[in-house]
């Protein structure tokens, strides 16, 4: 039996080693499949709950084409919770289980949602900060070893990269406004850089998933090396806007051709994880009274389709 | 009242309806029963908005003050504003929500039919586009209506509820002033009394589907036309304006 489980490993692990995608159907081990659905239905969540913060600015966006870009935007977001609920089921779990989850505290989201959109600023700079790290992240997951992950992965990109130039553009016409818009879109920067570098999470040092992810190929690259690559695509587009990165220590280090970057506070970090973030009862709080006031909704659709079965049946 | 007058009132009101229904049912942005149906609600909002655009931007345009979409949407006050109370009125539970669309959608079928044929090439352009939205609209609530009507005895109740509520804010829709009287001469309005009929029996057929009973004649609230509004208008415009109010000299 245990020498069957070995061969079965092995040949999974040489398949992903000549980079063959694994689909739903494949034999996996069960460590491959409990990582996956952890990840998938984090990221899925992440998506939903991000949808919170963006549409706390939904009845006060300042013109009508900023409020179809920004309600179009959650809309994305809502319809990628969907894809990656929809992947995350390839697995064997239903999304109502992946909600329980998140409802219990078992599965998490992103930390970066457990703060708030305070200011029209947010909006920019969740759209061009949040969105412009999930990127990085996520063009590196087009690669990633499961096939209905990386394949929800390539539409997600697309679909993001809007999403950062709108976020941008909500920053340059700021910047480029009256003294006000200018202070709010600084402070929004001051607000949202160092949580944007938490979300690739902690050091290479101290990651504690790093090892099979690697070897199988869920995880492409590093928190560390795509930590970078969005400080240095980040950095210049603050300075053509005229925005100051809040870390003094930042400078180009020109024998590595990057940018280094001051300490993260990780004792921050932890303490948004472990739920005292500004946000995280609020996030949580709405999603579950908000899946609550809607049971009732749920409940009467699969009364009605129930009945219609029955009268197709009979 | 010229003409131009009456033609720039006419697309405030059609702007408007569009305008303030949108903020109502963009309100349903990450609070909807379940997430396909957050994206279909924010689907229509998306196109009311994109109603709202048009139809302020040609009312700009006619009144010729070189006011924007954006002006007219973000400084106007509330006694200028000119939509049914019906699409002001706070969203209620979700059944209450899907009877209002379903009102305002049968209603917005028949009008948009008929506006395709005005005499007026931008408004018939616009009502063109807008019908084929509309039908979406229409499908969803319908559906929707049926299904909660149908469904549970508590999503019955509901349903019965929301409609008996809403009854009242009808009859608005097909009420006509000097307005329309004064664009009808020449086509370029609907006759919006003429649409009663075809809503009506519309609607009782849905309903009926639904399981639900149809209102007995009541009185019908009225208003917009003078821009009477309920209380809450004020506070869907408060939100709406905040920024352009706040920062008057910025642009986003
Ligand atoms: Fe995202
Ligand atoms: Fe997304
Ligand atoms: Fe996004």
């Amino acid at each position: 039996m245990e020498q069957a489980q070995d061969t079965l490993l092995r040949e999974f692990e040489e398949k992903i080693e000549c980079g063959f995608a694994i689909e739903p159907k494949d034999r996996m081990p069960a460590g491959y499949r409990k990582h996956l659905v952890r990840q998938m239905s984090q990221h899925a969540h992440s998506e939903v709950i991000g949808m919170q913060p963006e549409g706390n600015w939904v009845t006060r966006a300042p013109s009508l084409r900023a409020k179809q870009i920004l309600l179009a935007k959650i809309q994305d977001e809502g319809g990628h919770g969907l894809y990656l609920y929809s992947a995350a089921e390839t697995l064997g779990v239903s999304r109502d289980e992946l909600i329980e989850q998140l409802h219990t505290g078992k599965a998490k989201y992103s930390n970066i949602f457990n703060y708030p959109a305070l200011s029209w600023a947010d909006i920019g700079a969740i759209g061009w900060l949040v969105d412009g790290a999930a990127i990085v992240n996520q063009v590196s997951l087009q690669r990633t070893s499961y096939g209905p992950y990386s394949r929800a992965m390539v539409r997600i990109c697309k679909e993001e990269s809007f999403h950062q130039r709108q976020g941008y553009e909500i920053m340059a016409k700021m910047m480029a406004g009256t003294a006000d818009q200018k202070a709010m879109a600084q402070d929004a920067m001051n607000r949202w850089w160092w949580p944007s570098l938490m979300m690739f999470g902690p050091h290479d040092s101290d990651s504690p998933h790093t090892g099979d992810a690697f070897k199988w190929k869920i995880k492409r690259h590093s928190n560390d090396e795509l930590r970078q690559k969005f400080i240095d695509k980040t950095v210049q587009q603050a300075e053509v806007i005229g925005l100051t990165i809040p870390d003094k220590d930042l400078k180009w280090n020109e024998e590595k051709k990057c940018y280094d970057h001051g300490e993260i506070n990780w004792e921050e970090f932890s303490r948004v994880i472990g739920g005292d973030g500004p946000c995280n009862k609020q996030r949580m709080e709405h999603h579950i009274s908000v899946h609550n006031e809607g049971a009732w909704v749920r409940e009467a659709a699969e009364a009605y389709s129930a009945k219609q079965q029955y009268s197709k049946n009979v | 009242m010229t003409e131009q007058q009456a033609l720039y009132k006419y697309s405030l009101r059609l702007g408007d309806n569009a305008l303030i229904l949108s903020a109502r049912l963009s309100e349903w942005c990450s609070n909807a029963p379940f997430l396909e149906e957050d994206l279909a609600v924010t689907n229509m909002a998306l196109d009311l908005i994109g109603r709202a655009q048009a139809m302020l931007k040609y009312a700009g345009e006619v009144d010729g003050n070189s006011k924007t979409e954006d002006d007219l949407a973000y400084r106007r006050g509330e006694r200028d504003y000119y939509n049914n109370l019906i699409m002001e009125l706070p969203n209620g539970d979700f059944a209450y929500t899907m009877v209002r669309q379903l009102f305002v959608s049968t209603f917005e079928l028949f009008f948009y039919e008929e506006l395709q044929k005005s005499t007026d090439a931008t408004l018939a352009a616009i009502a063109a586009k807008t019908l084929k939205e509309v039908k979406y609209h229409h499908l969803h609530a319908k559906d929707w209506v049926i299904r909660l009507g149908d469904g549970t005895e508590e999503s019955n109740r509901r349903v019965q509820q929301a409609v008996n509520q809403l009854w009242m804010y009808t009859g608005e829709l097909f009420e006509m002033d000097g307005t329309d009287a004064l664009l009808m001469k020449d086509g370029i309005a609907v006759n919006a009394e003429h649409l009663k009929m075809g809503w009506i029996q519309m609607v009782t057929q849905i309903l009926a589907l639904a399981n639900i009973e149809l209102p007995a004649d009541g009185y019908m609230q009225s208003g917009s036309r003078m821009g009477i509004h309920t209380e809450h208008l004020g506070h869907i415009l408060s939100e709406m304006q905040y920024l352009q109010r706040a920062y008057p000299d910025a642009t986003w």
